[in-house]
């Protein structure tokens, strides 16, 4: 290294060292979010560029000779040399997702300090390597897919468990997801009539595409577009028409059996119809979006109201219960370590992958962007009257459901806030009440309204802001609902079509539809449950999404580590093994916390407790009127503890069945890895 | 003269620029190159049909949605 990059790299050390010691030792004055900035982009810097690039070189001996998939079977479809900005887009695109944006934002309950400082170790030492690792996996095996190098180097028995927990992450995330959805249009007719105009754009934009002007994705794009930008201005008018805004004025269980339908419908309907168009306009908006507020923050740079460490540190906040460790690494999950980009690093990026040596620049990078969203996400959430935050995000068994009662509590928190302040709020961003709307996606877009008024139309745009921010979360995370719900189908049809071969044939329509129905169904019942939940939904939900999200990265870790110890490279496996055995800790205790806990705050079987025991001596608890309202929600709190249980033994059984392999690997003396190589591919088309 | 020929190179760089923005917009929603993939076939598999634009295009879109080949996507 040069004189001159010593000094560089030095001066990067010194400004990240300061900013942290901003944040972290400001006392009382609030402190500008550019300081968290600072320290992020610093944080990121150096570690792609020292311990992403030792990973490559030293653990993985990347070779920039070795030829990657995308030459070697290169078909001009799937396998395609690209650019690697091309491709780093398309990596992010295809990552880049509402886990980032919700995460952070309920973490902000106990301050900024303690969520910013896991966003930043998280993703530096676990989620950029997973990414990484997997994609370099991934790369060396032709571009297979996680579930598939499981059971090539794991064994059938792993793989199939792997399988499950996957589909059960993928039931927990899409009714997460739903929730999200729901809470953020329920009682609110303008976003509702904006959210409802996407599906006839996107039918329109499917048949353009299709039959008018086949394959203008461009054209097709700026036309959606524009009809959306005309129904978010028009959504305020129909919110303002009585007999218009009735219409789409809904309750959350009317709500949440849309979403389902909508769910089913987008999963049998053709592709091109419905799906695909959504998808296309989705992406350029949730693309365009982050890169605004990046812009919006980065000019404006407001100051964070929010505390650095807030008295609900202790466990006892209002917006999820549970210490630090382990639901504060849980409720953040996506924004530090994603379990789900392990299966996008192993699908299309590593057909595309140009050279080895790009590696670093399209997994770990890639990753270190979506911290860096997961950061602005915080710093949304954080500029925000800390009053309102806890309005937004407190259930409305915690704070009522009438303003001067909610700011009263909310008061006596801590953190002062007046009715007015609460209604001012709401008339700010057009809307009637912003109490109990849970699931981070509105204060979030509170927060990018703010941002994006200050730089773009001031206090006129406020509300038109607010309603694109939630225009661009829903948008998204309904086109993540409905390919979830194919991807759910298949992996139903997988299941079942072990015992009922017939299931299996994808193109049936009856199997289409029974097995649509089946899993819409399966993740409609947890939003269902989530949404009459007088805790908020979120509040049960969220935690649980977070565990199997993180579940799922311990199994990608787990994986990392044993092909590592594979390819002889044991030596350098700690950067893999220290990642695998916190998530493995992090998940089963949270796991074991969910259903043992005795706080019915936390444990599920404590809260079925709760409610069995004032059942059995004549009780009603609210929200339950009857004792069959009652029964449910004991059986509901059983479900959920099943699934943490079922989590965690997930995480168990690979967890020894991989400490078990790299024993194996261990003593035996040669590599035992299963990669794909020049020779090897030649040998097996002889 | 130097000046124009400078005017062009800053021409001929932001046309590269924005050809791989299109690009990169493309692929995020699916669709790779599709002079690449027209390329490849014509200097690989001579005698093989090349698809048009449009066939091209719906391939790519049933390809992205079919979840059978492990195709996961979806984010959080």
């Amino acid at each position: 290294m040069s004189l001159r990059e010593k000094l560089t790299w030095g001066g990067v050390t010194l400004l990240g060292a300061l900013a942290f010691a901003i944040i972290a030792l400001a006392r009382g004055e609030p402190i500008n979010a550019a300081w968290l900035v600072i320290a992020a982009t610093c944080t990121y810097v150096i570690a792609y560029r020292f311990y992403a690039y030792f990973i490559t070189g030293k653990v993985f001996g990347v070779d920039s000779r070795r030829v990657t998939p995308a030459y070697r079977r290169n078909d001009g479809l799937d396998y395609v040399p690209t650019n690697r900005w091309v491709l780093f887009g398309h990596h992010f695109a295809a990552i880049a997702g509402a886990g980032p944006l919700v995460g952070p934002v309920l973490a902000a309950q106990m301050g900024y300090l303690p969520g910013t400082l896991w966003i930043l170790a998280g993703v530096v030492f676990a989620g950029a390597v997973q990414d990484m690792t997997v994609l370099f996996l991934s790369t060396r095996r032709d571009g297979r897919s996680l579930p598939d190098m499981i059971r090539s180097e794991m064994g059938p028995v792993v793989g199939a468990i792997a399988a499950i927990g996957i589909l059960l992450i993928s039931i927990i995330l899409l009714a997460v997801l739903g929730l999200v959805v729901v809470n953020a249009l329920k009682g609110s007719p303008w976003g509702t009539f904006t959210v409802f105009c996407t599906m006839p754009i996107a039918l329109f934009m499917g048949i353009y595409c299709r039959y008018i002007r086949p394959g203008r994705i461009g054209e097709m794009s700026l036309i959606g577009a524009v009809l959306l930008l005309i129904s978010l201005v028009y959504g305020r008018t129909v919110a303002e028409i009585p007999e218009v805004a009735v219409w789409f004025d809904l309750s959350g269980s009317t709500l949440a059996i849309l979403v389902i339908l909508y769910g089913f419908v987008a999963s049998v309907l053709p592709v091109w119809m419905l799906l695909a168009p959504r998808d296309y306009l989705s992406t350029f908006l949730k693309v365009g979006t982050i890169l605004l507020l990046a812009i919006g923050i980065i000019i404006v740079r407001p100051e964070l109201q929010m505390a650095q460490v807030t008295k609900f540190i202790d466990g006892t906040g209002p917006v999820w219960s549970g210490s630090v460790f382990p639901f504060l690494f849980i409720t953040i999950a996506c924004g530090a370590v994603s379990g789900w980009h392990s299966l996008i690093s192993s699908g299309t990026t590593p057909k595309m992958i140009e050279n080895e040596n790009q590696i670093a620049f399209i997994g770990y990078a890639g990753m270190l962007m979506e911290s860096a969203v997961a950061i602005m996400a915080m710093v949304a959430a954080c500029i925000i009257h800390p009053g309102v935050y806890f309005a937004m995000n407190s259930g409305a068994a915690a704070i009522g459901t009438d303003p001067v009662h909610a700011a009263e509590v909310i008061t006596s928190w801590g953190f002062t806030v007046t009715p007015d302040d609460l209604t001012q709020m709401a008339s700010y961003i057009g809307e009637k009440s912003i109490l109990s709307r849970t699931g981070g996606a509105p204060t979030l877009a509170v927060g990018m309204a703010t941002i994006l008024s200050a730089f773009l139309g001031g206090k006129v745009l406020a509300a038109i802001w607010y309603h694109f921010a939630i225009l661009f979360e829903a948008l998204f995370i309904l086109t993540t609902v409905d390919a979830g719900t194919r991807v759910c189908r298949f992996l139903i049809q997988d299941v079942v079509g072990n015992v009922v071969p017939a299931f299996r044939r994808t193109e049936s329509w009856i199997n289409n539809i029974i097995g649509s129905g089946v899993a819409a169904a399966a993740w409609g019942y947890f939003l269902y449950a989530g949404v009459v939940d007088p805790l908020g939904g979120i509040w049960t939900l969220w935690p649980l999404f977070g565990a199997a999200n993180q579940m799922l990265a311990a199994i990608a870790m787990t994986l990392c580590t044993v092909i590592l110890f594979k390819m002889k490279r044991e030596k350098l496996a700690w950067v893999t093994i220290v990642p695998t055995l916190w998530l493995t800790v992090c998940t089963v205790t949270a796991g074991w916390e969910k259903v043992f806990h005795p706080d019915w705050h936390i444990g599920f079987v404590a809260n079925a407790n709760r409610f069995a025991d004032a059942l059995a001596s004549g009780k009603m608890l609210a929200p339950a009127k009857s004792a069959e309202e009652m029964n449910r929600i004991i059986f509901n709190n059983y479900l959920d503890a099943s699934f943490a249980a079922l989590f965690a033994a997930i995480v168990v059984i690979i967890f020894v069945a991989g400490v078990y392999e790299c024993y194996k690997a261990y003593i035996c003396s040669t590599v035992t890895a299963h990669e794909i190589s020049d020779i090897g591919a030649l040998a097996a088309g002889e | 003269m130097p000046g124009m020929r400078i005017g062009r190179k800053v021409i001929e760089q932001a046309q590269f620029v924005c050809e791989r923005v299109a690009e990169t917009a493309r692929l995020m929603v699916g669709v790779p190159d599709y002079e690449a993939y027209v390329t490849h076939r014509k200097a690989l598999h001579p005698s093989l049909p090349v698809m048009t634009y449009e066939e091209f295009f719906r391939e790519r879109q049933d390809a992205r949605y079919s979840v059978s080949n492990g195709r996961m996507r979806g984010c959080c």
